[in-house]
């Protein structure tokens, strides 16, 4: 562990700079704007969850007074042309253009077949019934086992299995299959005194965030036309519809809403291009908003997933050999998060001998999209589930059995990249020592835990910094702020100008005021951007000691800069930031810096989570009495809202290990899309989450940051999941572990 | 045809048409402009909506515009005292009690509500309260912090 650094603003608790606007209700958010002479839009969905389309007929539609504008699969000019024709276009993109409005398949309940422009909402959402569509409906795949099954009906006739050892010969519901291999898996197990193996499987689950997808947007032919949406990343919202739609990036302007909630699901795009053509045609801003049951139907969710583990220890608790075969539902078009999946099972040991495969599935669900660390609560439930089984098994502490086969610096990782110096050991030992670890275990409650591991992301961010003739300033950034980044850039700068953060006004500009910026994703914004503010406010730091040497006519060398104020070391001068740029204008007009940059190094983070549940005997209902959430941060800038992403993530997992799932009915209708029935978790359900904040500092980042957002949802399942199977003293495999499937594990025979 | 309806909100005499089967929620947001109002779901689930209603709090998107006829509303808005914020609102941006920020000012207004029927709520009652107010970010455990120190600086300021 590195030296820890002095600091005089990282580490504070300040308010953040959004916050006003937020608790008092001026904060605009997606569905919050309203532009004159602004129309509706509204989709029409497919009833059926899978079914070719035989015609949309929009005659009826066309002739009314109240339609203004039509929108179908053949109003994206990108996939109809020869670019299309030739195959040079990616078939991502083709995918994301037939899940925006299907072309002559629908392939979920929900699925968008067209759209309607009108003057008011309601009026929008009437004219659907004048669209006329011919379905010829076909039986629906709604699992992983029916999608693999020998005569499964074929979702897409020309999909074939991309990563087979021999090129696939016939189309499958199998889009891609993947393989990751280290040592000798049959050397590792039979070097085991004791080997396990087990299978697990976890439901579809959605992101949840309270505020729907929404969107306006005004065409405009002789200026770039201006798309709001509350996204993670309006670039990348920008780049999609400039692809789907034939133009170049600098005929769009898209201005990030506040964002309510994403947690992975608003890096796509559903309705954006979709108002696009509809204003288009109408010559109208067009607004359209979501309901609660079409962002179920419709977007996100997270795969449903089997695995199966198995794992190879020796008595004394050496794990030689760990294995998984991992398969993950992708909903109605390829592109699970398998990938990542794969890479995270077993990232938190360094064992010599590990295989694990992978197979991406395609299902009569909608199109999964990213969910907070995607791909691995999934894969990590189940290699931690069988790890808890295994500490069991041999009669280890199952801390002491992770501290034994611990990843740390050095450790090969299964998918290519030696660790670097990372938390996992100060994880489990601060978990060790803990209270809550060290506290007995009431009657009738069970204890699990679990570590988890995700990568964190950097990337390209851009930032401007420009100061004012009286020293106050703003910070331009493009990362969207989703739960107190602004806050956390404000303290950056500060602490490197040597100014209050208050002096400094963040603002996260659209796409024309700033250059291009990744997604808010990746747990990347305080780490990446974050390295950007701090280079901007570095070069504006060495602007500000030349214009004190031009005042002191010194050399740039004969001065230094701390705490805000500019020494002249050949004198007894000094100069306040605020000073040089008030005289500004006579050292050669005003101060500004300005970083563009692709960061590298994001550390990677674990976490480790305890949990006590108790169950009810008689009905299965599980209330989780205690929670702690054991994470490293490699340096806090904000204490309380990096506490807020560990307590965020444990409650989203907790709920998918406890509550949440996706039911649906035989003919491929999800039976409880609304929040009554799937149910996230209340504040009645919850106890006080504790947070133990790990500081080990990503050596790759100035102030010792990593990414802190997407770890906390990795340890839940599987901590949850083994306190359950603790309480009741039977095996858990399946989540959630809703109160009707723990009565079963209850009654059922040991 | 179109209502005329005649009603206070946060202590302004307000006049609106609408439809009769628009929602409250929809009047507040879409005629009048107050989008600090949220809507979550449409179906009385989430409490993103929520305002009080002649002193009860309701979802908004659960009450007809016509009902506020004669009536007297509280939303989001009416809560701090022009730029002055109210101790509740205060205590939520001490205790980072929001991050995305979106449930806020329901859970805002339903704070107000529990505090003004009971200025000592233990924690498992201000949980039980809130439970109608869906929060994906947080977790709920800075908001009842948040709430809890809100209730017991209020009491100190009676």
């Amino acid at each position: 562990m590195s030296e820890a650094r002095a600091f005089k603003h990282i580490g504070q608790r300040t308010i953040r700079p959004d916050g006003f606007d937020k608790v008092t209700g001026k904060a605009n958010y997606g569905a919050d704007l309203a532009l004159p002479g602004m129309i509706w839009g509204a989709i029409l969905r497919s009833p059926h969850a899978h079914a070719n389309i035989r015609s949309i007929n929009t005659e009826r539609a066309e002739a009314s007074s109240d339609v203004l504008a039509i929108a179908t699969f053949q109003d994206f000019p990108s996939v109809n042309d020869a670019a299309s024709a030739a195959g040079t276009l990616r078939k991502d993109l083709i995918d994301t253009a037939q899940n925006i409005l299907a072309q002559d398949k629908v392939l979920y309940h929900g699925h968008a077949v067209a759209a309607v422009a009108a003057r008011t909402e309601a009026a929008a959402e009437a004219a659907l019934a004048l669209i006329d569509v011919d379905y010829e409906v076909l039986s629906p795949v709604l699992s992983i086992d029916a999608a693999i099954a020998e005569d499964a009906p074929l979702l897409h006739p020309q999909l074939k299995t991309e990563g087979l050892v021999e090129p696939a010969d016939s189309p499958s519901n199998i889009a891609a299959r993947m393989e990751l291999k280290k040592g000798d898996i049959a050397k590792g197990f039979a070097e085991a005194d004791v080997i396990i193996e087990r299978s697990y499987d976890t439901p579809t689950v959605h992101q949840g965030y309270i505020e729907p997808h929404a969107t306006v947007v005004n065409f405009d032919h002789n200026a770039p036309s201006m798309i709001w949406c509350p996204t993670q990343g309006h670039f990348d919202v920008r780049a999609r519809i400039a692809q789907l739609m034939n133009m170049e990036l600098g005929q769009l302007k898209v201005v990030a809403s506040e964002i309510g909630g994403g947690f992975g699901g608003k890096t796509t795009v559903y309705l954006e291009p979709v108002a696009l053509i509809l204003s288009k045609k109408a010559g109208r801003p067009v607004k359209m908003v979501m309901n609660r049951e079409d962002v179920f139907r419709a977007s996100g969710p997270a795969s449903a997933s089997q695995s199966t583990i198995k794992l190879g220890a020796k008595m004394d608790g050496t794990i030689t050999a760990m294995q998984a075969t991992l398969h993950y539902e992708a909903g109605a078009f390829k592109g699970s998060p398998m990938g990542p999946g794969c890479m995270t099972v077993f990232t938190p040991y360094d064992v010599e001998h590990m295989y694990v495969e992978g197979f991406d599935v395609v299902v009569n669900k909608p199109k999964v999209a990213a969910y907070r660390a995607p791909g691995a609560p999934q894969s990590e439930f189940a290699a931690e589930m069988a790890v808890n089984e295994l500490a069991a098994k041999i009669g280890i502490d199952p801390i002491d059995l992770r501290l034994k086969n611990a990843a740390r610096e050095g450790t090969q990782t299964i998918y290519g990249p030696k660790l670097k110096v990372v938390g996992l050991e100060a994880c489990l030992k601060a978990a060790q020592q803990s209270e809550h670890y060290q506290s007995p275990i009431a009657d009738g409650v069970g204890r699990g835990l679990s570590a988890g591991f995700w990568f964190n992301i950097g990337g390209q961010s851009s930032v401007i910094i420009n100061l004012n003739p009286d020293g106050t300033g703003s910070i331009i950034e493009g990362s969207p702020d989703i739960g107190g980044s602004r806050a956390s850039m404000q303290m950056m700068a500060a602490e490197v100008l040597g100014i209050a953060p208050g002096k400094l006004n963040p603002i996260v500009a659209d796409t024309e005021h700033v250059a291009y910026n990744q997604t808010t994703g990746g747990s990347r914004t305080t780490f990446a951007t974050g390295m950007a503010v701090i280079e901007a406010a570095e070069s504006v730091v060495s602007q500000l000691k030349e214009r004190a040497a031009a005042l002191w006519n010194v050399t740039t060398e004969q001065v230094d800069f701390v705490d805000g104020v500019a020494l002249n070391l050949a004198g007894e001068d000094s100069l306040t930031l605020a000073q040089i740029c008030a005289a500004a204008e006579k050292t050669g007009g005003q101060i500004s810096g300005t970083a563009n940059i692709n960061a590298r190094g994001a550390g990677p983070s674990f976490a480790v989570h305890l949990c006590d549940i108790k169950v009810d005997p008689e009905t299965g209902k599980t209330d989780v009495v205690r929670y702690t959430a054991i994470q490293d941060a490699g340096k806090a800038i904000h204490p309380s809202y990096v506490e807020g992403q560990f307590q965020g993530g444990a409650v989203q997992g907790i709920g998918w290990a406890l509550n949440e799932e996706y039911v649906y009915n035989e003919s491929g209708v999800m039976e409880n899309a609304g929040f009554l029935d799937y149910r996230i978790p209340l504040a009645s359900d919850l106890p006080a989450i504790e947070t133990i904040i790990v500081e080990v500092p990503n050596s790759f980042h100035p102030f010792g940051v990593r990414g802190v957002g997407e770890t906390g949802i990795v340890p839940p399942l599987a901590a949850v999941g083994t306190a359950v199977a603790d309480a009741i003293q039977k095996p858990v495999s399946s989540l959630p572990c809703s109160p009707p499937k723990v009565l079963e594990l209850i009654m059922a025979e040991s | 045809m179109k209502a005329h309806v005649t009603t206070r909100i946060n202590q302004e005499s307000v006049e609106f048409l609408c439809e009769p089967s628009e929602t409250l929620l929809r009047v507040l947001r879409d005629n009048l402009g107050m989008t600090g109002t949220k809507e979550g779901c449409g179906s009385g689930d989430c409490g993103a909506c929520s305002v009080v209603l002649d002193g009860e709090l309701v979802c908004s998107c659960l009450v007809l515009g016509v009902e506020a006829q004669g009536a007297s509303i509280e939303t989001v808005e009416g809560v701090a005292a022009s730029d002055e914020l109210h101790v509740i609102q205060q205590k939520f941006l001490e205790h980072a009690a929001l991050q995305c920020g979106v449930c806020t000012p329901g859970l805002i207004v339903a704070t107000k509500a529990l505090l003004a029927e009971n200025p000592s709520p233990t924690e498992a009652e201000a949980r039980y309260y809130l439970a109608g107010n869906l929060c994906r970010c947080t977790g709920y455990d800075k908001i009842i912090k948040a709430v809890m120190d809100s209730a017991a600086t209020m009491r100190e300021g009676a």
